[in-house]
């Protein structure tokens, strides 16, 4: 485990193939407790917005609850290994969800269809108190991120297996690719739901800026295999292609391959037959 | 014409039924699903279940279900083979049911 600045924990290349693979990083737990429960009162007072594309460092002063939760070691190195140094703010919010209140949101993903190959946001997700399988928490669906659809068209999909409700102890901080298909599930409890989200943008060439150590581990080859329950037959291949096209990207290895699954239908021969 | 805006009580309902498979058969695994009750007595919504209500799609048909529309076999655009998008192999199933729980 290495560390940068202000003691940041970065991401290993296991974990940052992880991410490549599902579109998302869960950290448990990583905000103490103290914190939890500042947050419960300014997520209710609401945190001012800010103009698009503020530089992070200015978005949220020093000593403001912000600022703080993004220095925890853990959130400030996954932050720096996702996208790089001082990223810009996209946009915040505090989401709500009532007791016994509201409608689950059809599946989407946010903003517009992005297809950006070389470059990626995240959005950070805070959840300040526990989320039980009853409060509805965030329903996302791993390895969804690099498919091209636009917002809510995927909403007529209501469930698919493997899909991701998230249960959490307090202090939970989700990291998601911006593609990735998620949306808030309908609060069936008596308690009140927070999210604190942040949505970021890179303002660095997202390249090999996670502790590259294990480059090398085999446990990264696992990791962008990952096949998930809902791919179908065909289309499963597919996604490992759009994964290595991307790890190639973060890792400037234009050589990268799982199973030979792009070099073999690049594989196009120009010398002659001798 | 007009039409009334609550069509008589005992008439029957529509229920719908999403199927996501694996393959184009439809005796493929079941990957994802989706459901619509016309008699209003349920409210499937999404994120309500992990677990699919059948294995395949013949399953379905073996409980009742009439397979009314199957995702057409379209080959990629030029230029996009290898993208990703929605899923390719939908099947909507209905049933009709009476509108009066019980029956």
């Amino acid at each position: 485990m290495k560390t940068k600045d202000m003691g940041e924990v970065l991401l290993t290349s296991a974990q940052m193939a992880r991410f490549v693979a599902r579109g998302s990083l869960r950290l448990d737990a990583v905000v103490p407790p103290e914190m939890n429960a500042e947050a419960l009162h300014v997520l209710a007072e609401g945190v001012p917005p800010v103009p698009y594309g503020t530089a992070v460092s200015r978005a949220f002063p020093q000593g403001t609850f912000v600022h703080r939760l993004l220095e925890l070691p853990q959130v400030a190195g996954a932050l720096r290994s996702l996208v790089g140094p001082e990223p810009n703010v996209d946009h915040h919010a505090v989401h709500l969800r009532e007791p016994h209140g509201g409608e689950a949101q059809p599946l989407h993903a946010d903003a517009v269809i992005d297809v950006r190959p070389d470059a990626f946001d995240v959005q950070l997700m805070y959840y300040p108190h526990q989320v039980t399988l009853e409060m509805g928490g965030t329903l996302s669906v791993p390895g969804s991120h690099l498919r091209r659809t636009n917002e809510s068209d995927t909403g007529r999909y209501q469930n698919l297996r493997g899909q991701d409700r998230l249960v959490c102890p307090a202090g939970t901080v989700v990291f998601l690719h911006h593609g990735l298909w998620h949306g808030g599930r309908r609060n069936d409890s008596d308690t009140l739901r927070y999210m604190f989200k942040i949505r970021f943008n890179p303002v660095v060439r997202q390249r090999l800026l996670w502790d590259t150590a294990d480059l090398d581990d085999p446990q990264v080859l696992r990791e962008l295999d990952a096949h998930f329950p809902w791919y179908e037959q065909a289309t499963g291949r597919l996604e490992r292609y759009q994964r290595i096209l991307l790890w190639r990207e973060l890792t400037g290895d234009a050589t990268f391959d799982l199973d030979h699954w792009v070099t073999r239908v690049a594989n196009r021969p120009q010398e002659d037959a001798a | 014409m007009t039409v009334p805006a609550t069509p008589p009580a005992a008439a029957p309902r529509q229920q719908v039924l999403v199927l996501y498979l694996s393959t184009s058969a439809l005796d493929a695994p079941v990957v994802g699903w989706s459901r619509y009750d016309g008699t209003g007595r349920t409210t499937p919504t999404a994120g309500d279940s992990d677990e699919p209500p059948y294995e395949t799609g013949v399953e379905a048909l073996l409980d009742g279900w009439r397979l009314f529309q199957a995702a057409q076999l379209i080959p990629p655009y030029p230029g996009h083979e290898y993208d990703v998008s929605f899923l390719k192999h939908e099947f909507l199933f209905e049933r009709i049911v009476s509108s009066v729980a019980g029956e």
